[in-house]
């Protein structure tokens, strides 16, 4: 049987939740490290875009030179995991962006920005990812977008299962409350690529990291199995 | 929003099942702040500057009527900022939206959650409304950042609620000194902990004026339970960087920025200058061709009762 070595995942470290995401790739069976500069994209197995504010993320990638690099890769079949700002980077088509926001793209998907609403509408709710298994997944959203749309391409990995649903499952009396956001996309996957509105990299569950780490794994075993 | 305790929702454990589908959580108003970690956080006194600042990089704005050089200069009781105006920077920009309440004012805070900011900042800069208790923040949706000097003060801020703590240094002088003071204090305070035996952990806890429960979170994780921007007279990339090479996590900028010389270019260097903080050749990079910085005030010549940093305990 081949070894696969070790993958290398860079966090991409110009804002955000970079040290949240590198604890969670180290706890994920890879090796960690992060990333802002050109000739560090090239030294990687695969990449996470963490949660931040996606407008600076855009900018900063752009000014440093590693925007271009980036997305050179992924179009050449490198993994990547984006959650929040991560997402709207890895979508085809913005809602609610900047103008000159620039996202790599790669996703069939449109995602709109800041969707659930401004931070006194940051939530937690139970999400059921497919492909991921066990319970329920504990998600938390601020200022979160989410998915309105996704392409042939792109295959939704988890919706919201609402906050109604959430509340009668923990014993509570729902009432009258009705939540226009249960159902709404919260996890795509496309190919080498997967994004999720929410941020696992906060709730100590590590299965989407894992998950992403044996994305990672697979396509680094057919590489070496072409090479 | 439950009036729990701190101490019965660590960060990381999963959060009890009664919370879930809940907003105003401690970990979703944390996590606000784990968001922002890296950027910088810049005042804003109308919407064209807030356009400025989002255009330079900045991960989110404080509205605010006046900067904190102004409130200096022009005296009198310094308040929240009035409505229309948050409202015309939260109509100008995407990126989210702090304003400040005075220290204890409990309902200026309640209105600026009403208006809908995504953070408010328990400031101050502005002129205490309470001299003895500062505002209960478990009680709101709305997060807090609130200022400290060590960490003592910062651990009594968390313990009412605040999801994010700043250092408080003077503000409106241009002079990082007493940020550079307040950041050495926290940082040395929480290393002095993380070296305490368990023991000892309920003496130091008397001793700082903070509960145990969050004294020994602290000694645990060698850090704090929330994340540490810095804040009071940055005015260059190079004090940004200093900052974050001291162990802030972000950086807030008042009048750094639009007192000086040609705020659009200032304010995107100090973008660059916060993320590439331990690269010098960056920071030499992004300092040149500034125009002038904003004219300083030494803080030893500011006379007694005009020191922010004395507003709060």
């Amino acid at each position: 049987m081949v070894r696969v070595p070790e993958p290398v995942i860079g966090v991409l470290a110009l804002q955000g939740d970079v040290r949240e995401h590198l604890a969670a790739i180290a706890a994920s069976g890879a090796v960690a490290r992060s990333v802002r500069r050109p000739a560090e994209v090239d030294e990687i197995d695969a990449m996470v875009i963490p949660g931040g504010e996606s407008t600076t993320i855009s900018k900063l990638a752009d000014e440093f030179g590693v925007f271009d690099p980036i997305a050179k890769r992924i179009a050449g079949g490198l993994p990547v995991y984006g959650s929040c700002a991560g997402m709207i980077m890895l979508a085809a088509r913005i809602l609610d962006g900047r103008a000159d926001q620039r996202a790599f793209g790669g996703i069939d998907m449109t995602v709109r920005r800041n969707a659930f609403g401004r931070q006194v509408e940051s939530f937690e709710a139970p999400v059921t990812l497919d492909g991921i298994g066990g319970r329920q997944f504990h998600a938390v959203f601020i200022r979160a977008p989410w998915v309105e749309r996704v392409g042939a391409g792109a295959r939704v990995l988890g919706v919201l299962d609402g906050r109604e649903r959430a509340r009668r499952a923990a014993g509570e009396v729902a009432g009258s409350v009705v939540d226009h956001n249960a159902g709404r996309i919260v996890a795509v996957r496309q190919g080498h690529l997967l994004a999720t509105a929410f941020h696992p990299e906060l709730t100590g569950d590590q299965r989407v990291h894992r998950y992403f780490v044996e994305m990672v794994r697979k396509a680094m075993g057919r590489h070496t199995t072409e090479g | 929003m439950s009036n729990q305790p701190v101490s019965s929702e660590p960060f990381n454990q999963p959060t009890s099942a009664h919370e879930r589908g809940a907003t105003g959580t401690a970990r979703v108003k944390r996590g606000m702040a784990e968001m922002l970690k890296g950027g910088v956080i810049m005042d804003v006194v109308t919407p064209e500057q807030a356009k400025i600042a989002e255009d330079a990089g900045a991960v989110a704005v404080m509205a605010l009527e006046r900067v904190p050089a102004d409130i200096r200069v022009q005296g009198g009781v310094a308040r929240m900022s009035d409505s229309d105006m948050i409202d015309g920077v939260i109509n100008a920009v995407s990126i989210p939206v702090m304003a400040k309440a005075r220290i204890g004012h409990f309902v200026e805070a309640q209105v600026l959650q009403a208006i809908g900011v995504d953070y408010v900042d328990e400031s101050e800069v502005l002129t205490p409304a309470d001299e003895a208790h500062h505002i209960d923040k478990w009680a709101f949706t709305v997060p807090f950042v609130c200022g400290a000097t060590n960490l003592g003060e910062a651990l009594r801020r968390i313990a009412e609620g605040a999801a994010m703590i700043r250092s408080k240094g003077e503000a409106g002088t241009g002079n990082v000194v007493e940020a550079t003071r307040h950041m050495r204090q926290i940082s040395a305070d929480v290393r002095r902990l993380a070296a305490l035996d368990p023991v000892e952990l309920y003496a130091a806890a008397k001793e700082l004026g903070a509960p145990y429960e969050l004294v020994h979170e602290v000694a645990a994780a060698g850090k704090l339970p929330v994340v540490l921007f810095t804040a009071g007279g940055v005015a260059t990339p190079a004090d940004a960087a200093m900052m974050m090479q001291l162990g802030a996590e972000g950086v807030f900028v008042g009048s750094g920025i639009f007192k000086s010389g040609d705020p659009a270019r200032r304010a995107a260097a100090i973008v660059k200058a916060t993320t590439f903080y331990d690269d010098p050749d960056v920071i030499a990079r992004v300092s040149r061709g500034l125009g002038e910085a904003m004219v300083g005030i030494n803080v030893g010549d500011l006379p007694p009762g005009e020191r922010l940093a004395d507003r709060g305990w």
